[in-house]
């Protein structure tokens, strides 16, 4: 394996992106939402297409907000259908992000001749080209820094959601746990709701051109699911969680690197990679998990029959 | 006039081509749409999501399995197989989750759904690294080609589509009963985990023959959107089911020949965008359930409410 100063740049972009999604993920796993991040991700496509359409440039503030508004209404419009028609949550949610993506199809097909939105890269991401864009070059006594433009907008959602974790912790665990006392201690339930689903829908695009949406999809729910094995707190949970994100991208990048090699192939998808090595890591918590993992519930088991 | 000739044309099915796409999209939502009742009622609706995904590394090894042995990797049936082995695969995934650890069904349906779709995009990967096989043809499992569907795809799609009806028509007493009240049938003795893999068998069939037509995205629409629509009006099973059905046929009648009328109009997702319009309509104009006949009942019971303080009153 060689490793290149690009390859530290790919794993610093992909452990931003997995940490920054894994870190919303944990909650809401516990809220049970955990589709939601899925629904989402699909569901920006109309609003990247509309703001690409009325700017004419690729990740702009406007393409931004367009993706939050349309990840916005995905997570009320899912609200709304399954509170006022008594539908299933799952049921309403396929119904809105299906719809969205219909839409945005529409849209880009439409105006396939001036968008160069192509919803394959919008599905796995380019990964191994983000080193290519060089936004900031700093020079440390003659050695040219060059940090890529998808580290810079990756880094800054990170600290965003970082943030967000951080001033809200308190309401937000209450609010995962007991969603019923938090209303009735006053705390503006529906609003810190609305402010995780728009973080979700900025992370998505933030990290959607570098990595893809099927990594953010990966990192919201794997890491988190695995933390829940393994441990019983929160705050270990989100932390393990973002041990298991940042591992993952690492392992990721290593096994595109490694793992054509051994069967004979040159290369693959990074992002993809890293979504398998997130499920790898999965499976491990899953088998060994020293509370919940299925040797340990085995091994309790046999002793119970004893 | 010229554009009402032509809109006459389309509709009523003239051309080959169009007749092709159009009968491919009116199965596909005949035999999604009971799927779809099902899944609502039991509510795992985006099980298709979970399973559409999980067909792709199937694809994939199907392709590179085909290509190993000296084939082209092109072979439909093959490529079919691979997808409905990974689907089905994912599906055990998703319940041995469910069942054996403290995640819930939705984080369950997501791992599936991620892990799955990245390990197919990784073999894609190595595909396109392949110095002879072209993996040109695998791209229409994720996008859907409707618009350029050969004969041999329309059988598979009729045959699959026959199958996946017949279900709804030879087991209904038993799957009315999983869907309602899963515990009392295990009770009864009912082979209830048998007739839960079935319905999971069918749908895998269904998405399996539907993804090359739509993509792996809007079959989750075609899963979800008749199924719920039908729902607002009736509060019988077999009215839903037949009514899903017709939704989904409709949706499927309207939205491909919609699309056969001008350039750049991808049929999936017009398919789609009107089967949301008839679920908007549902969800307010429904007969049973729909927004506007629950204003009216309550408005009703308030009404007799206040007549009855009335008598009280004056008595």
């Amino acid at each position: 394996m060689i490793w290149y100063a690009i390859d530290s740049w790919i794993v610093v972009t992909g452990i931003f992106a997995a940490v920054a999604c894994a870190l919303l993920g944990n909650f809401l796993l516990l809220q049970r939402m955990s589709l939601m991040g899925d629904a989402i991700s699909h569901a920006v496509l109309p609003g990247l297409a509309i703001a690409y359409l009325l700017t004419h440039a690729r990740a702009s503030v406007v393409m931004f907000a367009g993706a939050a508004v349309a990840g916005l209404l995905t997570a009320l419009l899912t609200d709304t259908i399954s509170r006022l028609g008594k539908v299933d949550r799952g049921a309403s949610m396929g119904i809105v992000f299906t719809t969205f993506f219909a839409l945005g199809l529409l849209l880009i097909v439409q105006a396939a001749d001036h968008v160069d939105l192509d919803p394959g890269c919008v599905l796995y991401g380019a990964i191994e080209l983000t080193p290519l864009d060089v936004a900031w070059q700093v020079d440390l006594g003659g050695f040219l820094w060059e940090v890529p433009r998808a580290v810079l907008v990756l880094g800054g959602t990170l600290c965003l959601n970082i943030g967000f974790v951080i001033i809200f912790f308190k309401e937000l665990r209450l609010v995962a746990f007991d969603p019923e006392l938090a209303r009735t201690q006053g705390l503006p339930v529906a609003a810190l709701h609305r402010g995780l689903m728009a973080l979700v829908a900025v992370t998505a695009v933030a990290a959607f051109e570098a990595v893809g949406s099927i990594l953010v999809i990966a990192m919201l729910i794997v890491p988190p699911a695995g933390a829940f094995l393994l441990v019983r707190r929160l705050p270990a949970m989100i932390l393990v969680s973002v041990l298991l994100a940042a591992f993952s991208a690492v392992l990721g990048h290593a096994g595109a690197l490694v793992v054509p090699g051994w069967l004979g192939f040159t290369s693959t998808s990074t992002s993809g990679m890293m979504a398998v090595a997130a499920g790898f890591l999965f499976l491990l918590a899953l088998l060994f998990s020293p509370s919940n993992g299925l040797l340990a519930n085995w091994l309790h088991n046999r002793e119970g029959n004893r | 006039m010229f554009e009402w000739q032509e809109l006459l044309e389309v509709l009523s099915l003239r051309d080959y081509n169009t007749r092709l796409v159009v009968s491919s999209a009116v199965l596909l939502g005949a035999a999604c749409g009971p799927m779809g009742a099902y899944l609502v009622l039991r509510r795992r609706s985006l099980m298709g999501d979970a399973l559409s995904h999980a067909t792709l590394p199937g694809v994939a090894l199907a392709f590179l399995a085909s290509v190993w042995l000296g084939g082209d990797g092109k072979s439909l049936p093959l490529l079919l197989c691979g997808a409905a082995l990974t689907g089905l695969l994912g599906c055990g995934v998703v319940q041995f989750i469910r069942d054996r650890t403290r995640i819930k069904d939705d984080a369950a349906m997501g791992i599936v759904l991620s892990v799955f779709f990245g390990l197919g995009v990784v073999l894609l990967g190595f595909i396109q690294s392949m110095p002879k096989g072209s993996a040109a043809g695998l791209e229409s499992f994720i996008y859907g080609k409707t618009a350029s569907m050969v004969q041999n795809d329309f059988f598979v799609l009729s045959g699959s589509a026959l199958v996946v009806l017949s279900a709804p028509v030879l087991l209904f007493k038993e799957l009315r009963l999983l869907c309602f009240d899963g515990e009392y049938a295990a009770v009864l003795g009912w082979p209830v985990k048998r007739l839960d893999a079935l319905l999971m068998l069918l749908l895998t069939v269904i998405v399996v023959a539907g993804l090359q037509a739509v993509g792996l995205v809007l079959i989750i629409a075609f899963l979800v959107i008749p199924g719920a629509s039908a729902r607002f009006w009736t509060e019988r099973l077999d009215q839903m089911l037949l009514l899903s059905a017709l939704f989904g046929a409709f949706s499927g009648w309207l939205g491909a020949a919609l699309s056969a009328l001008a350039p750049r109009l991808p049929p999936g997702a017009l398919i789609v965008l009107v089967a949301s319009v008839g679920f908007a309509l549902s969800f307010f104009f429904g007969r049973e359930r729909g927004l506007f006949i629950q204003f009216l009942r309550r408005r009703f019971l308030m009404q007799q409410g206040d007549a009855k303080d009335d008598l009280v009153c004056h008595r």
